[in-house]
């Protein structure tokens, strides 16, 4: 793993609230769900209480995502000084596409950061930094 | 839109005000503003009976009710928290033009280098448990150690430099050419000692790509202007500068330097609708342009900016830059003459009052026949801007 915590550093994590805790309680679960609508399956992140296309409230569902899809831009930290001091130097944050087309942004948990590229094929993984919440992260794909 | 077309010639700019710049102003940001306040409206040669509006950005932590308490303004008829950028000025504006009050005092002061809030330097982020990191507190951003500005605009910067197949050392003319205007103004850090395009150039990627260069640094400091009516500006003692124009956009899936989620994340599409509207309701041409105050916060911000404002085509603007020949004070559009963020730190205002100074003939590096100066702002969020003229 190049994905490393300095401990006794506490690191955020996510404010759960009633439009986003679905997504959330699936990541605990080891699941990658995404938010649709149910009418015109319009696919949105981040969640919102209403489909941005034909603005229903009442179509909105979380449904399984593949957890594949390609790196669209990346961000390596390499200094102290301005990166979070909760997490090791150097680390990546990538923005990745998704199949289903909307994109999201994590740690890339097995590349080293000069290694990664945009394009690069990946897939969804879980790590549980603290014993408070588990996050998904992005990793090479099999 | 006849809304904003109501504000074209209606006011100006009168009084502007700086408190010094410091990493560390050893004082409240209250006391700041409160300086800044009174300095504007002493400049602007307006009584303080006369103020009776007050704008500020929405994160400017000052109430506009604990500023009248300092500055002595015992009424007022509007006041306007805004939006990101310089937005609030834009609000005072229109409520001037539309008669709502007469004469307003826009203010941002802020620490926001000894508070380090909401600021791109996480040295002190072991002690800090204030509220700028709940601030910042995305969920989708945070856990995964992308808390900062610089994080979030690195991810676009990155992918705007793999879509036109440029790199950071095309887009080093940027800071360079900051830290040269920035070198003739005593209030930067740069103040005789500007950096070489090689300095910027070969410095380390910190935020990868971004190096420090690229990053607006973060400074303790307080602005003010005055805003009054164009009529009323006629008996004051400075030139006025009159606003042409002044307008406000926000875009599709838009986010505080997050909109991750756009079709295109290698522009500014709030940017580009913004300045059609300034230009339009001006009636004037780019070419008309004589100084400009882009928002720097970011280096490659300027790149993008010069593209969505309509001064090159797509993938240019580093190439604009290139040399710095069009961008300096003789060029064709002579850009950021007090630095910008990247000269003077990052102080929303600081970007408007320079272009006053450019108005009434007093920038550190004064452009010839600066008659027409524009202002735009808010890069990365929702985009405001100004065409003030003399």
């Amino acid at each position: 793993m190049t994905l490393e915590y300095v401990p006794g550093i506490p690191i955020l994590g996510p404010y759960v609230d009633p439009d986003n805790a679905p997504f959330w309680e699936a990541v605990e679960r080891h699941e990658f769900v995404l938010q649709r609508c149910a009418d015109c399956k319009t696919y949105f992140q981040v969640p919102r209480p209403m489909c941005p296309h034909c603005r229903s409230m009442d179509s909105l569902e979380w449904v399984p995502s593949t957890g594949r899809g390609k790196i669209f831009s990346y961000v390596n930290f390499t200094t102290d000084r301005m990166a979070y001091p909760a997490m090791k130097i150097p680390y990546s944050v990538v923005l990745v596409e998704l199949e289903e087309g909307i994109r999201l942004t994590a740690n890339i948990v097995d590349v080293e950061p000069e290694d990664v590229f945009i394009g690069m094929p990946v897939e969804v993984t879980f790590n549980k930094p603290t014993d408070s919440f588990t996050l998904y992260q992005f990793k090479k794909a099999s | 839109m006849t809304t904003t077309r109501t504000v074209k010639d209606k006011t100006a700019i009168v009084g502007v005000a700086v408190s010094e710049f410091s990493r560390d102003s050893g004082r409240t940001e209250y006391s700041l503003a409160a300086q800044v306040v009174r300095d504007a409206v002493v400049d602007s040669g307006l009584s303080f009976d006369e103020i009776d509006g007050i704008v500020k950005d929405i994160s400017d932590g000052i109430d506009p009710m604990y500023l009248q308490k300092a500055v002595g303004i015992e009424h007022a008829q509007f006041a306007s928290d805004s939006h990101w950028g310089t937005s609030a000025i834009v609000s005072g504006i229109t409520a001037v033009a539309a008669g709502i009050c007469k004469n307003v005092v826009y203010y941002r002061s802020v620490n926001g280098a000894s508070k380090r809030r909401a600021g791109n330097d996480f040295r002190a982020a072991k002690e800090m448990q204030d509220e700028s990191l709940d601030l910042l507190r995305y969920d989708f951003y945070s856990p995964f150690g992308l808390l900062t500005p610089s994080g979030m605009a690195a991810l676009c910067a990155r992918r705007y430099l793999h879509r036109y197949g440029v790199d950071m050392s095309d887009l080093a003319w940027i800071p360079a050419v900051a830290s040269e205007y920035a070198a003739a103004n005593p209030r930067s850090a740069f103040f005789e000692k500007p950096m070489s395009f090689e300095e910027c150039a070969d410095s380390p990627a910190e935020v990868d790509p971004l190096r420090a260069v690229d990053c607006a640094p973060d400074v303790d400091g307080a602005v003010a202007l005055v805003i009054t009516s164009a009529e009323r500006a006629k008996d004051l003692p400075h030139p006025p500068a009159i606003v042409m124009a002044a307008a406000q956009a926000t875009s599709t899936e838009g986010e505080l330097f997050s909109s991750f989620n756009r079709p295109d994340i290698t522009g500014l599409p709030e940017m580009k609708l913004m300045g059609d509207e300034l230009f339009r309701v001006a009636g004037v041409q780019r070419s008309d342009v004589k100084a400009a105050q882009f928002d720097d916060r970011f280096s490659f911000l300027v790149a993008m900016q010069l593209e969505e404002l309509g001064y090159c085509e797509r993938g240019d603007g580093g190439a604009f830059c290139a040399k710095g020949e069009r961008i300096r004070r003789d060029g064709d559009l002579p850009l950021n003459t007090n630095g910008g963020f990247l000269g003077e730190g990052f102080l929303y205002g600081a970007n408007v009052i320079e272009a006053v100074r450019q108005i009434r003939g007093t920038s550190s590096s004064q452009v010839e026949n600066a008659d027409l100066v524009l202002v735009a702002s808010g890069a990365g969020g929702p985009a405001d801007g100004l065409l003030l003229r003399r």
